[in-house]
């Protein structure tokens, strides 16, 4: 960590968004992760993504569990709500969140260790939910916090920093989100910003849960000669196998990828994601076909990358339970608490 | 791009945007956190090794410095630069012992110099140390050349200058008051001397030819003399109303010193309006604090005389437009007529040279200017060189300094039997200032403090005496926080490429955007592809070595970085580096520069 404030000073050509805030206006306070964390390029892509989408900062919901991965909220976005949860409980202070207050966007960090281990089911009911919400898993392959052991995502023979070799086959969790019926899957990494951000931005705006498994280099425990979630090994394995650009609504749309090879899929709100299939063959909305790629791309040791796999999002967690359309906080006091005689007239319907 | 070559002193100095803009390249960075460490003695010495008059140069430099200063493009106002100089002046211990001192034995090399500014004060003060035998001949009964007769004591208080000035002097010198050189020919033609150094400035005021010009002359006087005559005490009163033709340096200078001679109706005549005023933005400000009246688009037309006396000058007044060539020209709309007792006229100075013949071998070229070479101050005579304000026209003191620490090179050359145009080279320092994890041997947090106002003697007082000093400087405490101001430019962030691992820390963390990953590519596209493009064409880019993982480049824009340190704080594999970049200037008597210092 850092022992001193971020200079305010700001670069005099610094570009503002439609609500006049700069990227600066998206920062939290300083990391104090190690130096090249991985976590810290995931954030700053983060408040590139909320800039770019003109987010007003009060209408975001940050919320995490426990892990070097979520302490990340602090340093994004420092005029949104936050909640700092228990160990891999986030999934359901989400849930709750999101059913009390459907308007805000909300936005998940997690980790390996938070969302694979201890709140594995966590994870998998708030898939399985379809919470709207963005589900950002920064996946390093280590307990950072406890020293550097393996967590429930490091590859069979991946070496740890003093020498042993992971016997334990990992959980995918794009796998598991895959199977589960998540309608946006992704898998990035931390060093490829031109990758995540509009992967993120996105994410930000699918309606449904959208999950993105981010590789983020443990720097201090993890990436070493013989580990397969360092900078260098991710570098060298990853296969990018769609390339996603995001067009915000009304933005003229300029991809960069020739007309032909590109197929646009239209947001709720009118944006659009553009995919461009690196691979003929690969369907990015062909859900079985997406699962058989990407077990092949492990046998070949190939860290499949991009916009894998969007569907139609489907009912999500209020269809399911037929919640009000208004958040509960602007649900007059009287309707939202309409007292004892109203409870004792629907109980009667039970008795 | 080809990779930035760091090792190459001029690009570090690049970075350094006040030591690059001053003209003698002093190094204000290190100075300034001399004065943070309280150590005033220390960042006194080190200012003197370049610009040898701290103390005056404290108060009256034109400080191209704070134009530069990166301060005013991140914020708006750069670092009180000049001011603090004068805090360590103001506030050293006695440095006598730390002085340079001229050897008992003497090489026996002549050296004449002509006039006793700053330009031969310098020349004098490089030579003296190395056992030359210098003489000065100066025309006046006192040392100092303009820094003495132009420069009001109000600015800048006698005991000062003759302080400084006697540490230059009492190395030996032999100078020869009221001794005026008639003749450069016969000077030459006794070949009493190995070299000679003409530091006469530029001291004839300009005439302005309107009608009335003779009638009125007994009210109307020339700037610099005038000025140099309340020196010597010659003139003590001016007319109640006074009209000062001109609005520079000088102008302000007159105004200042009219109201004090007991002017009560001071006005400032310009032609333009002003943005095209030539004084500084400073000097100005302190005369209109002082209640002087400038006005603008009055353009001189006539003196008016009245039974053989001045009673006032008709101006036109005019408008300035571009024509097709985008020149200014002036419309006249109307005239005034503006009654005054006194007028001074402060529209520029020239260069006078009547005591250099003009069959001496030394070749005179454009505007009656002798012809000086730019880099080695010689004239087309082998073993006459020219510097300060005589050789180009008038300029500033510490444009004045430069010059003399390079002529004294070229004498020294020239003597030694080396070809002047062999110049000593630059050379540099370069030490990491790293002391632990996040620990830096400079003040690394920005602070984000307004520029110090400076603090005056009360109006009514400092008007009433010419000789009270108007500006009381910086105490301690308004010292200590202005130095916190400074970004530390010399502290460079040093990278090298092969232990970098691609992490985006750094690029992330940059609070100004300076830092990008990206492919390699010719200027142009590298400057519009940074995080922030990189407008300033002034200021260079750094592109690294391809980076051993994605063989992309590291470019950093210089322009707007703050040197707060954090790209090095968050470096996982100190690619980056904070060090601190020391220039050696070069100077006369100096060989080459050791290298160690230098990791390569």
């Amino acid at each position: 960590m850092s022992y001193i404030e971020k200079p305010v000073a700001r670069h005099p050509g610094m570009r503002t968004n439609a609500l006049g805030l700069t990227p600066r206006d998206y920062e939290g306070s300083m990391s104090t992760l190690c130096a090249g964390c991985g976590h810290d390029s995931v954030t700053a892509a983060l408040i590139q993504a909320f800039f770019e989408l003109d987010v007003e900062p009060h209408r975001v919901a940050k919320l995490s569990g426990i892990g070097c991965s979520s302490k990340t909220p602090t340093y994004f976005v420092s005029q949104a709500h936050g909640f700092n949860s228990v160990h891999g409980r986030m999934p359901s202070i989400a849930a709750g969140a999101n059913a009390a207050n459907r308007d805000l966007l909300y936005v998940g960090i997690s980790g390996d260790g938070d969302s694979l281990s201890i709140g594995l089911g966590q994870f998998l009911h708030a898939v399985r939910r379809n919470v709207n919400m963005l589900y950002v898993l920064e996946n390093n392959g280590v307990y950072g916090l406890t020293k550097g052991q393996f967590s429930a995502s490091a590859d069979v023979g991946s070496k740890s920093k003093r020498g042993e070799v992971n016997r334990q086959g990992p959980i995918d969790p794009v796998d598991v989100a895959l199977t589960l019926g998540a309608s946006f899957v992704a898998r990035s990494f931390s060093g490829d910003k031109d990758q995540l951000v509009p992967i993120l931005e996105a994410g930000l705006r699918h309606e449904g849960f959208a999950f993105v498994d981010v590789i983020s280099p443990c720097v201090t425990f993890n990436d070493h000669v013989g580990s397969t979630k360092s900078y260098a090994y991710t570098r060298t394995h990853m296969h990018e196998v769609v390339e996603t650009d995001f067009v915000p609504i009304m933005a003229e749309i300029t991809t960069r990828y020739a007309e032909g090879t590109v197929r646009a899929v239209t947001m709720h709100d009118g944006s659009s994601i553009r995919l461009r299939k690196v691979d003929e063959a690969y369907d990015p909305t062909d859900r079985a076909a997406v699962v058989d790629f990407l077990a092949a791309a492990r046998e070949r040791d190939e860290i499949a990358t991009g916009l894998l796999y969007l569907g139609e999002a489907g009912e999500d967690m209020h269809a399911f339970s037929e919640t009000v359309e208004t958040p509960l906080v602007d649900v007059p006091f009287g309707e939202l608490c309409p007292g004892a005689a109203a409870l004792d007239e629907i109980q009667k319907a039970w008795r | 791009m080809q990779p930035t070559d760091t090792r190459d002193p001029q690009y570090y100095h690049r970075v350094v945007d006040c030591q690059w803009a001053c003209p003698a390249h002093t190094n204000v960075p290190e100075y300034i956190r001399l004065i943070a460490a309280g150590k005033f003695t220390e960042s006194y010495l080190l200012n003197r090794k370049s610009n040898v008059f701290p103390g005056i140069l404290g108060r009256t430099c034109d400080r191209p410095c704070e134009p530069a200063c990166r301060r005013g493009r991140v914020e708006e106002e750069p670092v009180a630069i000049c001011r603090l100089k004068r805090v360590a002046a103001d506030l050293r211990d006695d440095v006598r012992d730390f002085l340079p001192t001229a050897p008992e034995v003497k090489n026996g090399k002549k050296v004449a110099l002509i006039g006793a500014g700053p330009a031969s004060l310098t020349v004098a003060n490089d030579l003296m140390p190395l056992g030359y035998e210098v003489t000065i001949f100066e025309a006046l009964p006192k040392p100092g050349g303009l820094m003495r007769t132009n420069i009001p004591s109000f600015r800048l208080p006698v005991e000062v200058l003759e302080e400084e000035i006697d540490y230059i002097l009492d190395m030996g010198v032999d100078i020869r008051y009221d001794h005026r050189v008639e003749s450069l020919k016969e000077l030459l033609d006794a070949d009493e001397y190995d070299a000679v150094f003409i530091g006469t400035g530029a001291p004839k005021g300009k005439e302005l030819r309107i009608p009335g010009r003779e009638e009125a002359d007994a009210n109307v006087h020339i700037g610099i003399e005038w000025l140099e005559a309340i020196h010597f005490g010659h003139i003590d009163s001016v007319g109640e109303r006074v009209l000062v033709i001109g609005v520079g340096n000088t102008a302000m200078d007159c105004c200042r010193s009219s109201k004090r001679l007991g002017g009560k109706d001071i006005k400032v005549m310009a032609r333009k309006s002003r943005p095209y005023f030539k004084a500084s933005p400073w000097e100005l400000e302190d005369a209109e604090d002082e209640r002087v009246e400038i006005l603008v688009n009055h353009s001189p037309a006539r003196f008016v005389v009245e039974d053989g006396r001045l009673t006032g000058m008709v101006f036109d007044l005019v408008e300035w437009n571009e024509n097709e060539q985008g020149r200014l020209v002036s419309t006249k709309l109307d005239e005034t007529f503006i009654p005054c007792d006194d007028v001074i006229l402060a529209i520029g100075q020239d260069n006078a040279f009547p005591f250099v013949e003009r069959d001496i071998g030394i070749e005179f070229g454009e505007w009656d200017m002798p012809v000086v070479d730019r880099s080695t101050f010689m004239t087309t005579r082998e073993g006459v060189f020219v510097g300060g304000d005589a050789a180009w026209g008038p300029e500033n003191i510490i444009w004045a300094v430069e010059h003399g620490h390079q002529a004294a090179i070229s004498i020294h050359n020239h003597c030694q039997g080396i070809p002047v145009i062999e110049r000593p080279p630059y050379g540099m320092n370069l030490v990491s200032t790293k002391m632990g994890l996040h620990e830096w041997r400079y003040s690394n947090d920005y602070n984000p403090a307004d520029r110090t106002a400076m603090r005056y003697v009360d109006l009514e007082q400092r008007i009433a005496d010419m000789k009270i000093e108007a500006e009381l400087g910086f105490d301690v405490k308004q010292a200590s926080r202005e130095v916190e101001r400074c970004l530390n430019c010399d502290v460079q962030t040093d990278f090298t490429a092969k232990l970098c691992i691609e992490c985006d820390a750094c690029v992330d963390v940059c609070p100004t955007y300076c830092l990008t990953i990206t492919m390699n590519g010719t200027e142009e596209q590298l400057r519009s592809r940074l995080v922030a493009p990189a407008d300033n064409l002034e200021q260079a880019i750094f592109v690294s070595e391809a980076l051993p993982q994605t063989k992309r480049v590291m470019v950093k824009d210089e322009d707007l970085c703050v040197h707060c340190g954090l790209c090095a704080e968050r470096c996982p594999t100190a690619a980056w580096d904070m060090v601190q970049f020391d220039l050696l200037n070069p100077h006369a008597g100096q060989g080459t520069w050791p290298r160690e210092a230098v990791p390569v």
